[in-house]
């Protein structure tokens, strides 16, 4: 398949009060065309701020400092100014955000807002806007949309204002849609549906999503393919299968292990002890070290480099090399998908 | 026979004219943790906070250990309320006073009830809490804004436990922290449970995590409670429509069992459901009509 984006060795910093801040530490990652991927991390891992950095969007006080992201012959990492984005952010990449709430301007009639971005990137007339701003409210699966075009955000549910905001998002049929945990917010039932709404309007429209997630129960539901974000950097990635049941790096253990389905009897739910580190500071070695019961003594001295585990699936760890002594998933990962085969029969 | 230690009888709230939650039968017993499910805007919040008397009853009952606590007006009343139940929040953020440190805010409770005779108690009495929440006595000078949102969780964790609490509501205590953070904090609870035999009510989203805590689920809908039944049951024979569409909704952490799966459809009904709860099974009751 096609690469449609490539980001090598990217570092972003912030500067806060004074002191710099490294919240991307050497990302790289190649984005394949019509496909799924999910970022998965914990707050605080850097995948907003990598998603934020695809548009252009970082705080005022945050920059690249590294790295390049190769995107239809460009690199979106030089640009600088506003008026550079114009063609790319939004009309190319667009954003769906986790809160519907303040991702829309509750002052404005929805109905205008899908319309201001179909002009504001096509120069339509007025009346050829709202012709496809009320196709796009029946598209994301608005009933009634001509008449609901002229309410105002509050006037409609979580879930409903979602569906705006990825009407909106799609208003200038982008290549690239950047879904940044547009669930979290929504209840069960109505993450189902947007859930579904996303993956088929991917399929009509031949999208390429990017969705950042915490919940692995979403992760298995839309990705092809799955890279886990630890401290700024991307830790392991591969094809969805294998992050769920042949995972190599012992955060993605962690992760998978406090899934609370994977709590026996007593022994309560797997914690991951510790903290993550400090990216204020440079981090020697493995940033996963200090909570890793797997430990090797390098892994606190050198940075790992990416080992192969199979094909398209790579793991950041010492583990994997070929002088590292033999350590085995943990048990309760081992078998998975036939521990969760018993709980959802 | 387990013992009743709250027993909420054909409870009603009613805020600003409109009814959030009616015809709420409902017994906490000892020992037990119970969890309210259901969607936002469901009136599971309401409950909750109408038991601690934050929300006045318009019908119904509250009964504390054989004692009304509805609307609690005497000072005598309100004092017991708050000597025996404590509640738990959902947001480590905004439910702790960012100007007080966290000896202040960790020692308010016993402050106002007088549990302790002198100042080296009570800083004993703080220590205690903080350790027992997995912090160390020292955090106690520190203000909130020191501590991570996992950290702060278990601040709220200390000031409900240092009242040595029969009940707690706690109402989303988890969803605002990231998945390692949350089993520490429910393991933390649930040693609680185990060292002091409190009950918890728990209010939640996340069916997942339920699962795993709740000795029985209520599983609430549009201010009714549709069905109630022990967890495993619950997930395993889920008999109201309304529970099965929230179960099939849930995402499967498992991407060949989320493949196969097949939703139930999703009932849109705008409407109240109505009926009257049957019992099915020992323990298992379904909202039938």
């Amino acid at each position: 398949m096609a690469v449609i984006l490539k980001v090598e060795g990217l570092e972003v910093e912030f500067s806060v009060r004074g002191q710099r801040l490294k919240a991307i530490r050497k990302a790289s990652l190649d984005l394949y065309e019509k496909e799924t991927l999910a970022i998965v991390g914990e707050s605080g891992s850097g995948k907003s701020v990598l998603i934020k950095s695809l548009t252009g969007m970082l705080e005022e006080n945050g920059e690249i400092t590294k790295g390049s992201i190769k995107f239809e012959g460009m690199d979106l990492a030089t640009l600088k100014k506003n008026s550079q984005w114009q063609g790319i952010r939004g009309k190319k990449i667009a954003t769906v955000f986790q809160d519907p709430m303040t991702a829309l301007n509750p002052m404005r009639r929805v109905g205008s807002q899908i319309e201001e971005a179909i002009q504001l990137h096509s120069g339509e007339s007025r009346k050829s806007a709202r012709k496809k701003a009320i196709e796009l409210m029946e598209k994301v699966g608005i009933e009634g949309a001509a008449s609901r075009f002229s309410q105002y955000p509050h006037e409609f549910s979580g879930g409903m204002r979602q569906r705006i905001v990825i009407a909106i998002a799609l208003a200038c049929q982008p290549k690239v849609l950047l879904c940044d945990e547009p669930t979290t917010a929504l209840d069960v039932r109505v993450q189902a549906q947007i859930l579904d709404l996303i993956s088929g309007l991917q399929e009509e429209l031949g999208l390429t999503v990017i969705y950042i997630t915490h919940d692995l129960g979403v992760v298995a539901s839309v990705a092809d393919r799955v890279a886990i974000m630890y401290a700024g950097q991307i830790v392991e990635y591969g094809g969805v299968e294998d992050i769920f049941y042949r995972c190599a790096h012992p955060y993605t253990w962690a992760l998978l292990s406090s899934l609370p389905q994977l709590a026996f009897g007593n022994e309560g739910i797997y914690a991951i002890g510790g903290t993550p580190p400090s990216l204020y500071h440079d981090i020697k070695g493995d940033a996963f070290a200090p909570r890793n019961p797997y430990a090797l003594k390098i892994d606190f001295e050198e940075e790992p480099p990416f080992f192969k585990v199979g094909d398209g699936h790579y793991a950041k760890t010492w583990l994997m090399d070929p002088r590292a002594p033999k350590v085995k998933r943990p048990k309760a990962l081992q078998n998975l998908h036939g521990r969760l085969k018993e709980i959802y029969p | 026979m387990k013992k009743i230690l709250l027993d909420i009888k054909g409870l009603e709230v009613c805020l600003g004219g409109k009814t959030i939650v009616q015809d709420i039968n409902l017994p906490i017993y000892e020992g037990e943790t119970l969890s309210l499910v259901g969607e936002s805007g469901s009136g599971k919040s309401t409950i909750g906070r109408a038991i601690l008397g934050l929300n006045p009853v318009s019908r119904g009952e509250v009964i504390f250990d054989g004692k009304n606590i509805e609307n609690p007006k005497t000072k005598a009343l309100k004092r017991f309320v708050q000597e025996n139940i404590q509640m738990i929040f959902q947001d480590p953020a905004s439910s702790l006073n960012e100007r007080a440190n966290v000896d202040y805010i960790i020692s308010e409770g016993i402050t106002n009830f007088k549990r302790y005779k002198n100042e080296a108690q009570r800083k004993h009495l703080v220590g205690q809490a903080l350790e027992s929440v997995g912090l160390l006595a020292e955090h106690g000078s520190r203000y909130p804004h020191e501590f991570s949102g996992g950290q702060r969780q278990r601040i709220g964790i200390a000031r409900a436990m240092i009242m040595d609490p029969r009940l707690i509501v706690a109402d989303e205590p988890i969803s605002a922290l990231d998945v390692s953070i949350r089993a520490q904090v429910l393991n933390l609870l649930q040693d609680f449970q185990k060292t002091r035999g409190l009950s918890y009510l728990f209010i939640a989203h996340d069916l997942s995590v339920v699962r795993y805590i709740s000795h029985r689920i209520a599983v609430i809908q549009k201010g009714r409670i549709v069905e109630i039944a022990p967890a495993e049951t619950l997930f395993n024979n889920p008999l109201h429509p309304y529970t099965q569409s929230l179960l099939s909704a849930l995402p499967i952490p498992d991407p060949i069992l989320e493949r196969k799966k097949k939703r139930a459809l999703h009932p849109s009904s705008q409407a109240i459901p109505s009926g009257t709860l049957k019992e099915v099974a020992p323990g298992h009751f379904v909202l039938r009509p």
